[in-house]
């Protein structure tokens, strides 16, 4: 009996010390902190308590005990909705939207990592059975670090080459480089956009990347991302100066303009770079032999 | 894309090249019609586009 204890007790510890280290790369995402931060760990505990429940369980042998793991995922289920109508909610006041497609992504990333979380807590639960406290730490720091590399994801510089592009006016038509953002009547915010504003174009490299920063919700996310890490002059009566990101139709090129707090180019692109891809943006469409026809033919375009 | 984009106002130095439903602003000249603009894009949180006739749109996006 004690030994089930200490099984779960370990477990628990694990998988809440693993969400915990998870829940560190959230705050540039999520804003609940420190109310959304204490909600998520209570969830993380219940979650690995959960997992850890289940191996003595298991080995009692209680097998109808383990049911209730389908329980939890009816629950955590909840965790995906209660996030996306937070951020849905925040959504209608913000500047600079995220789009939907990143509010899907946040939400879904919550929910995964709850999984992920009882799943650890059933696995150092094991370990202790078979292996005593030295196992349960070496899986422990195992799946903590396969947890934060496998759920961190790709970034924009992953997949992209981003470089510093110029603005410029054609009449009333704003341009980064060759291509087209938006038509700006105001010539006092032409001149605002022309000596403050900054710009960077994003080259895709190759056709999955081309595919992914095609998504609109994706370059939703980059503006989002870079107008949240630099800052931006825009308010409610000025939407000259949301952040936008066009595409080149016939290169697939993107161009980023924005107009932000403080102008630095170099920050800029360190910004446009860390952005996550999303899961909904993401298609391989080099992994079919269409594709991959398609793409050769693009390239010499 | 779910973007409901509105005409709110048109501000125009030449009133035979509009009509329509949206409230229309005839300006005595190009400096009068900027400035309307300009005010009417403030006052109705929209944004003034340039037709490169002498028209101003201001749209809500």
């Amino acid at each position: 009996m004690e030994r089930h204890l200490a099984m779960v007790i370990s477990g628990t510890l694990a998988g809440t010390l693993s969400r915990l280290m998870l829940l560190r790369m959230d705050y540039r995402q999520y804003p609940g902190y420190p109310h959304g931060m204490i909600a998520h760990i209570s969830l993380g505990f219940i979650a690995s308590a959960m997992g850890a429940v289940a191996m003595p369980a298991i080995i009692k042998p209680d097998f109808a005990a383990v049911t209730f793991l389908a329980l939890a995922a009816q629950q955590f289920r909840e965790i995906r909705a209660m996030e996306r109508k937070t951020l849905e909610n925040l959504e209608k006041t913000e500047l600079v939207k995220r789009g939907n497609d990143y509010i899907e992504g946040i939400a879904r990333t919550f929910e995964a990592r709850n999984y992920l979380v009882m799943a650890t807590a059933m696995s150092v639960s094991a370990a202790y059975y078979f292996g005593g406290i030295p196992a349960a730490l070496l899986i422990t720091a195992l799946l903590i670090i396969f947890s934060r590399s496998f759920m961190a994801g790709e970034t924009i510089g992953d997949i992209c080459e981003v470089e510093r592009a110029g603005l410029d006016f054609t009449g009333a038509l704003l341009k980064v480089d060759e291509i087209v953002i938006m038509n700006v009547g105001l010539k006092q915010m032409r001149k605002k956009i022309l000596s403050e504003g900054l710009a960077v174009r994003i080259k895709p490299k190759g056709a999955n990347a081309r595919a992914i920063i095609n998504d609109v919700g994706q370059r939703a996310a980059i503006a989002h991302t870079a107008a949240t890490i630099l800052g931006i002059k825009k308010d409610v009566d000025t939407p000259e100066l949301t952040p936008m990101a066009r595409k080149n139709i016939d290169t697939g090129e993107i161009g980023l303009y924005i107009l932000p707090a403080i102008k630095d180019p170099e920050a800029l692109m360190l910004a446009v770079k860390r952005t996550p891809v999303l899961e909904s943006a993401r298609s391989k469409p080099l992994s079919t032999e269409a594709g991959r026809i398609a793409a050769g033919k693009y390239d010499r375009v | 894309m779910t973007e409901c984009k509105r005409i709110l106002a048109v501000v125009t130095t030449d009133n035979e090249k509009v009509g329509g439903g949206a409230p229309i602003f005839i300006a005595g000249s190009h400096e009068e019609c900027d400035g309307m603009a300009q005010s009417l894009s403030s006052i109705l949180d929209g944004m003034a586009h340039y037709l490169e006739n002498g028209t101003y749109i201001i749209v809500h996006h």
